[in-house]
């Protein structure tokens, strides 16, 4: 028996012990299926993380080990090379190592932060067989930054997304050719700063509207043939280009890594493909929270930090017994919006909505309605896919309320 | 002459807008916060950038390096085949130092090695 399991030792498996730590719990238990702490974070050797949390850049590695340092200072419990198999609805998690076997552990809460994986390529449809020398990017990044090999010398990356951009400029840096960038949508799905830091610093040419049509090669990538778009995402006939490349990466999108969520008969969202949380991010089923990339792909560390501060807090909570729900309501969106977390608000406290767009829109006004009462609205110069919005709710303002709708506007 | 830039400072991204006459900065707009200002100046003048990559280690293993502070941008590419040539001694703790002087800054370690 166990008060608190974690699952996942990245980021927001760290913060998320040491907030339940600092809200007075000391039964705490992290299991880690890798071989260290910190998760994704360890292949992410750039620059930039932290700047929000800790008001200075940093990479990837020296963000988790702020987190590390302070988990054994602490004397936080964790069992590293440790994966979790299952996880029941009434909290029991089953485990396997090579020194327990096969061990359960029951718990009183449990929080799941087992992070997202990276769409895979089968999942698209394109022309051509599939020879070496396709690798996401996220599987080039671990190949290049933890064992110092580089997967090809003529690249091109399909897909904007902030992982494809990064590897864009590392593999540059490392001496290979990143012919080109090309993504589906007519924007970029990764952040504005990764476009001009990591492809205009280096000339390297962003199609967006393209994408790959065919992949040339029997035992090897040859080259790809790709083509423009038109607004359906069809090619259009005529635009074709060949280019000649030894390596095609995929930086498509990331998925939350939900099986355990669903051994535990969490209900996921079907647009999130994370667990529906509260606003403390507990999940359908009571006692088990969610935080992190599993709960919703996150851009930024920092903000996974922070939600996971709020799990770990409400953990405690909910351990504590101090839990009631005082109200019920559901959080609704207009499409424009596409998905808010938490969905769902049980209680009478300030709570931050965190959500996503379907599309760039530039001078718009972001409402909150409940039927035709408007609770609050905020202005943005621009919002887009890539970038995570969020709007701060006061207490007050969840008096009497049935329903909250998240709507956009342009103005 | 008007130049556009994007803020890499942070991840807010904002677009800036620089009023060039010649090499001199006449204004900067688009800016929320002053460090914005001061990378447009730089951008304009002379661009730096942080530069992070990888170094071998005396074990054959890597370990993750980072500029300690922003270097020339256009030294980057040399940076990287000096720190191509180094070997760092282990163990290695974050911080320590792997290159006194490479374009004016320290190449420190990102991660502890034992
Ligand atoms: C390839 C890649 C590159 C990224 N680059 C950036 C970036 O440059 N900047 C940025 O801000 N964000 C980046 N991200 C997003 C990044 O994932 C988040 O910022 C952050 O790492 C998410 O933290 P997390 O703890 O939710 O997930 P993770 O860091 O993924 O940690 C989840 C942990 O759970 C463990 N785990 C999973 N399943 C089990 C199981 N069954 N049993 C035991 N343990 C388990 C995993 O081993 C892992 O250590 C990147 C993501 C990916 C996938
Ligand atoms: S101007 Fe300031 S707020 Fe805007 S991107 Fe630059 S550093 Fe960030």
């Amino acid at each position: 028996m166990k008060d608190l399991v974690i699952i996942g030792g990245g980021p927001a498996g760290m913060s998320a012990a040491i907030a339940a730590y600092e809200s007075g719990l000391r039964d705490i238990l992290i299991l880690e299926r890798d071989e260290h702490l910190g998760g994704i974070l360890q292949q992410c050797i750039h620059n930039g993380f932290g700047l929000h949390k800790f008001g200075e850049e940093l990479t990837g590695p020296e963000y988790a080990w702020k987190y590390e340092k302070k988990i054994i200072d602490l004397g936080i419990e964790y069992k590293l090379n440790t994966m979790v198999l299952s996880v029941s609805e009434n909290k029991v998690v089953t485990a396997t190592n090579s020194t327990d076997g096969i061990f359960q552990i029951k718990a009183k809460a449990i929080i799941l932060a087992m992070g997202c994986r990276e769409r895979s390529k089968g999942a698209l449809n394109i022309a051509g067989s599939r020879p070496a020398g396709i690798f996401s990017a996220g599987t080039a990044q671990k190949y290049v930054n933890m064992k110092g090999y580089l997967p090809g010398k003529n690249i091109v990356i399909l897909g904007s997304g902030d992982i494809g951009l990064i590897m864009a400029r590392r593999m540059t840096l490392e001496g290979a050719k990143v012919h080109a960038v090309c993504e589906l949508m007519p924007y970029s799905g990764g952040l504005a700063r990764n476009i001009e830091q990591c492809l205009n610093d280096f000339g390297i040419p962003l199609k967006l509207s393209h994408t790959i049509i065919q992949i040339h090669g029997k035992d090897r990538v040859e080259g790809v043939t790709i083509a423009e778009v038109d607004g359906n995402r069809k090619p259009i006939p005529g635009t074709e280009e060949y280019i000649a490349c030894d390596t095609i990466l995929f930086s498509v999108g990331l998925i939350p890594e939900n099986e355990l969520s669903q051994s535990a008969n969490v209900s996921l969202s079907r647009i999130t493909n994370g667990a529906v949380v509260d606003q403390d991010r507990q999940t359908s089923v009571e006692g088990v929270f969610a935080c992190g990339n599993v709960l919703h792909v996150h851009d930024l560390v920092d903000y996974v930090s922070d939600e996971a501060e709020i799990a770990g807090k409400a953990a405690v909570e909910y351990i504590n017994k101090n839990t009631d729900a005082e109200l019920q309501i559901v959080l609704k969106t207009d499409g424009k919006i596409r998905y808010t977390v938490p969905q769902v608000i049980t209680k009478k406290k300030d709570v931050a909505v965190y959500f996503r767009v379907s599309n760039i829109y530039k001078n718009v006004v972001i409402k909150v309605t409940d039927g035709d009462k408007l609770i609050l609205s905020k202005k943005k110069i621009k919002v887009a896919p890539g970038e995570m919005e969020s709007v701060a709710l006061k207490k007050e303002m969840l008096e009497n309320v049935k329903e909250l709708c998240f709507s956009l506007e342009e103005v | 002459m008007e130049r556009k830039l994007t803020c890499i400072i942070c991840p807010l991204g904002c677009e800036l807008t620089v009023q060039l006459e010649d090499k001199e900065i006449l204004d900067i707009s688009g800016h929320t916060c002053p460090r914005g200002k001061a990378y447009a100046e730089a951008e304009c003048t002379a661009p730096t950038r942080t530069l992070t990559t990888t170094v071998r280690c005396s074990d054959g293993s890597l370990v993750p390096v980072k500029t300690q502070t922003p270097i020339p941008k256009e030294k980057m590419s040399e940076c990287m085949e000096i720190l191509n040539g180094v070997t760092a001694a282990l163990p290695l703790a974050i911080g320590d130092v792997i290159v006194e002087d490479v374009f004016g800054s320290k190449v420190v370690a990102t991660q502890n090695k034992p």
